[in-house]
């Protein structure tokens, strides 16, 4: 190479001049990068960690000790055991009783109403059914522990400030006293709260659980994969497999893709006036929920299930119909259970969505009050995320901790979903 | 009907599912009113407790709302009681009875006040109408006597007597009832207080007389003009006084923090500058964290509201369609929950909840409307 130009500076140089440049910019693009996740995972623990500080005593329920006198009188008098006159009987005066001898100096009227207080209302239907089990208890005397007011358990978990003065608080000062007292002589205890798990909703916060709302997602979300599933299968079989590629295909490929963007909500108001006002089906029904829930989620699972489809190789197809199977029993025999368990994953994220999804519910009727649990995708029911947001509308204080611990409990369902669909896809995927 | 069969039968087809005909209800089903709500789902529960019928079902959706769904017509997909923070309007009266619902019954239940508060670490205010109107209002009387955009920054340009801060109110939205309640009763009585005002909302409809009051007020002719067009007569004086003394300010100074009225109490912990307005209900239940501004030099206080000196009360309702009594199981014995003295009386379950009480022979009136299923004459 002769090269007359000297002046002129080797590719090489140029190369090793911009290295150091080059190198640089890299570690700033990767920083980048290495920050934008950091970020990420900071808001994400940050909500975490809110959440969880602020709901888990929620699973702790604070009690009281009593010794409760099952006084035959009161609530038996014939001695006839008969189940209609047990369940009817007026047990709040046992616990009244019981509260009255445990601090016998309270007489004024309205200092008892407070001493009352200090018990749930649910306490009452703790003894029925405790009366109800077991019969043989009328007539004794039985140290129990029984479910405290809401107001006390805010108390007790350090969510109501002592400090303050007695007008600014919710509970006053011989309130205090006397749970004081309790403490002192160890009457006063907490344990796992079994109401939050078995109760439907409440308006006493110390009796609201979430099993109504767990129920109700559970019957819509199986109407939901009753029908997306097969509809979603069906129809990204019929598109990839079978269905010719015109014009028509085109423009139902392109309103698929448009329909998993449409806002949930859309699909709320044309759940009320299709499912409701139309076929007459019933309101805050697990089955319109479903059906609604069934119209958002069958894009996502069409999407996946063809992206599935397309990943399984033309080979195979072309094999089966080599040695002499149709187009269906190619279909069916081996793309299908080829591309099954991209299918599933698709679908348990599309449940997952639905189970957290709230706005479309608004519409048809399911943000309800409803104490009953639902026995069936007819009855009235809510869902998690509507219960979430009707307790974090609730005046009660003590609701603000089981508003967080509902939602960590919709978390944990999400959770698992999602990683039943990871160990889905790791386990049975095939790649080629 | 052979719709819905064929609906069921697809619906049930598909899903597999054994279920119930959706011909028969056997729960009372109760729409409306957010702020209604925590009361009416207290008795829901009490009467689900106490007796043998199901629990009734109580879905929040706006007075408005429940409204509309009530009147939609007789039958089992149409619930049976709406509640409301406000009384049935003519026009919806008119438009039940279009769809056959005739006979309702109304019952008051009892008052709720809304209350402007700030946290309890602050300075408390005491306020009057005339000065909410002033800080809050789009449009206030200027120097001049015309209107003006308001020009208020703080409390002290709205009345010297009141502290140097800068106003921040946060409130509900206009879609809320309750921000329907805090202008018709704060805002229209600040507003009433100015003379001109006041004279304006005496004048008859189309009058030339309201044509200059409005000249002499500068308030734009696009306002009569819009009415014109929309409901198709002239406006009253009424009218015109309504969209000015409504109007809330948008620059800034208000701000629309949503329905949850617990997230209000939750952002006045968080910043003592700022004023809220909620239901008295939330001030109840927190007021270790937050205090009631004085109105009109009056504490909003339990006795306060009940007793009618606290000026921004509301009373609530529920309607109950008579129709339905007989073939819904539990609705006379509902009534008779709701307006039994161990709910809404002085020393009731309710009170405990928030709600202020009636007086007791208004109590003993509703209770007798409720007993005797008597339809309201509107």
């Amino acid at each position: 190479m002769n090269n007359p130009d000297t002046n002129k500076p080797r590719t090489i140089d140029l190369v090793n001049q911009s290295l150091a440049r080059r190198y640089a910019r890299e570690r700033r693009f990767r920083r980048l990068g290495l920050a934008a996740i950091t970020a990420g995972l900071l808001f994400v623990s940050f909500l975490f960690i809110s959440i969880f500080a602020k709901g888990y005593t929620a699973f702790w329920q604070t009690e009281i000790q009593l010794r409760i006198t099952f006084d035959e009188q009161m609530i038996d008098p014939s001695g006839e055991r008969d189940p209609e006159v047990l369940g009817f009987a007026d047990y709040n005066i046992l616990v009244k009783t019981a509260l009255m001898e445990r601090f016998p100096d309270v007489r004024k009227r309205g200092d008892r109403r407070d001493l009352f207080g200090l018990v749930s209302t649910g306490a009452s239907l703790q003894l029925r059914e405790i009366v109800m089990a077991d019969p043989a208890v009328i007539g004794t005397t039985q140290t129990l522990w029984l479910t405290a007011d809401d107001d006390i358990d805010m108390l007790v978990k350090g969510h109501i400030d002592r400090e303050r003065d007695e007008s600014e608080r919710r509970v006053n000062d011989k309130v205090i006293a006397w749970v004081d007292a309790l403490e002192a002589d160890g009457a006063l205890g907490s344990s796992f709260n079994i109401n939050f798990f078995s109760h439907g909703d409440s308006r006493d916060p110390e009796q609201a659980g979430i099993a109504g709302a767990v129920m109700g997602s559970f019957y819509t979300l199986i109407v939901t994969l009753l029908l997306s599933f097969p509809i979603g299968v069906a129809s990204a079989v019929y598109l990839e497999e079978f269905a010719p590629k015109n014009k028509w295909t085109d423009i139902i490929e392109v309103n698929i893709n448009n329909l998993a963007a449409v806002p949930s909500i859309v699909f709320g108001l044309l759940g009320l006036a299709v499912f409701i006002n139309f076929f007459e089906l019933p309101r805050s029904a697990p089955i319109v929920g479903g059906l609604v829930l069934t119209l958002m989620t069958l894009p996502t699972i069409i999407i996946a299930s063809r992206a599935a489809l397309k990943s399984v190789p033309p080979s195979i197809r072309e094999a089966a119909l080599g040695v002499g199977a149709s187009k269906m029993q190619a279909t069916t025999h081996h793309v299908v259970p080829l591309a099954l368990p991209g299918m599933l994953t698709g679908t348990i994220i599309g449940m997952a969505q639905a189970l957290g999804e709230s706005a479309p519910l608004l519409m048809i009727g399911m943000v309800a009050f409803i104490v009953d649990i639902p026995q069936g995708a007819f009855d009235p029911s809510t869902v998690l995320p509507v219960q979430i947001y009707l307790w974090a509308d609730s005046p009660e204080r003590a609701f603000v901790e089981r508003t967080s611990a509902a939602i960590l409990v919709l978390l944990a369902f999400l959770l698992t979903m999602n990683l039943l669909a990871v160990i889905l896809r790791k386990k049975f995927e095939r790649r080629w | 009907m052979i719709r819905k069969q064929i609906a069921l039968a697809v619906a049930l087809g598909m899903a597999g599912l054994t279920a119930q005909a959706a011909a028969t209800r056997d729960y009372i089903s109760i729409v409306g009113s957010s702020t209604v709500y925590p009361f009416a789902t207290v008795v829901a529960e009490n009467f689900g407790k106490t007796t043998k019928f199901n629990t009734p079902k109580v879905e929040s959706t706006g007075s408005g709302g429940g409204l509309k769904l009530f009147c939609a017509g007789v039958g089992v997909e149409h619930p049976d009681i709406t509640n409301a923070s406000r009384a049935i309007k003519s026009s919806e009266v008119e438009s039940c009875a279009k769809n056959g619902v005739k006979e309702i019954v109304e019952m008051k239940i009892g008052y709720d006040g809304i209350v402007m508060a700030n946290s309890s670490s602050a300075e408390p205010y005491s306020l009057t109408t005339k000065d909410i109107f002033l800080a809050l209002a789009k449009m206030v009387p200027g120097p001049d006597g015309k209107l003006i955009d308001n020009p208020n920054k703080t409390w002290k340009d709205v009345n010297p007597e009141l502290q140097n801060a800068t106003i921040e109110v946060l409130g509900p939205p206009p879609t809320s009832g309750t921000r329907d309640a805090f202008v018709e009763l704060a805002m229209e009585g600040g507003a009433k207080a100015f003379p001109d005002l006041k004279t304006l909302r005496g004048l008859e409809r189309g009058s030339d007389e309201l044509k200059a009051m409005m000249k002499k007020l500068g308030i734009p002719m696009s306002i009569w003009t819009a009415y014109e067009e929309k409901k198709g007569k002239a406006p009253s004086g009424k009218d015109i006084f309504k969209v000015v003394a409504h109007g809330v300010r948008e620059d800034g100074y208000y701000i629309e923090a949503g329905e949850n009225d617990n997230l209000i109490v939750q952002k006045l912990e968080k910043n003592p500058a700022a004023l809220g307005i909620f239901g008295f209900s939330f001030l109840d239940q927190n007021s270790d964290k937050v205090q009631g501004s004085h109105i009109n030099d009056t504490e909003p206080t339990f006795d306060a509201i009940a007793d009618g000196s606290y000026p921004v009360s509301r009373s609530l309702y529920f309607y109950v369609k008579k129709a339905h009594v007989g073939t819904i199981p539990g609705i006379q014995e509902y009534l008779n929950e709701f307006s039994s003295e161990k709910a809404w009386g002085d020393m009731g379950y309710l009170t405990d909840r928030g709600l202020i009480p009636m007086p007791k022979t208004e109590r003993m009136k509703f209770r007798e409307d409720a007993m005797n299923l008597n339809p309201m004459s509107k």
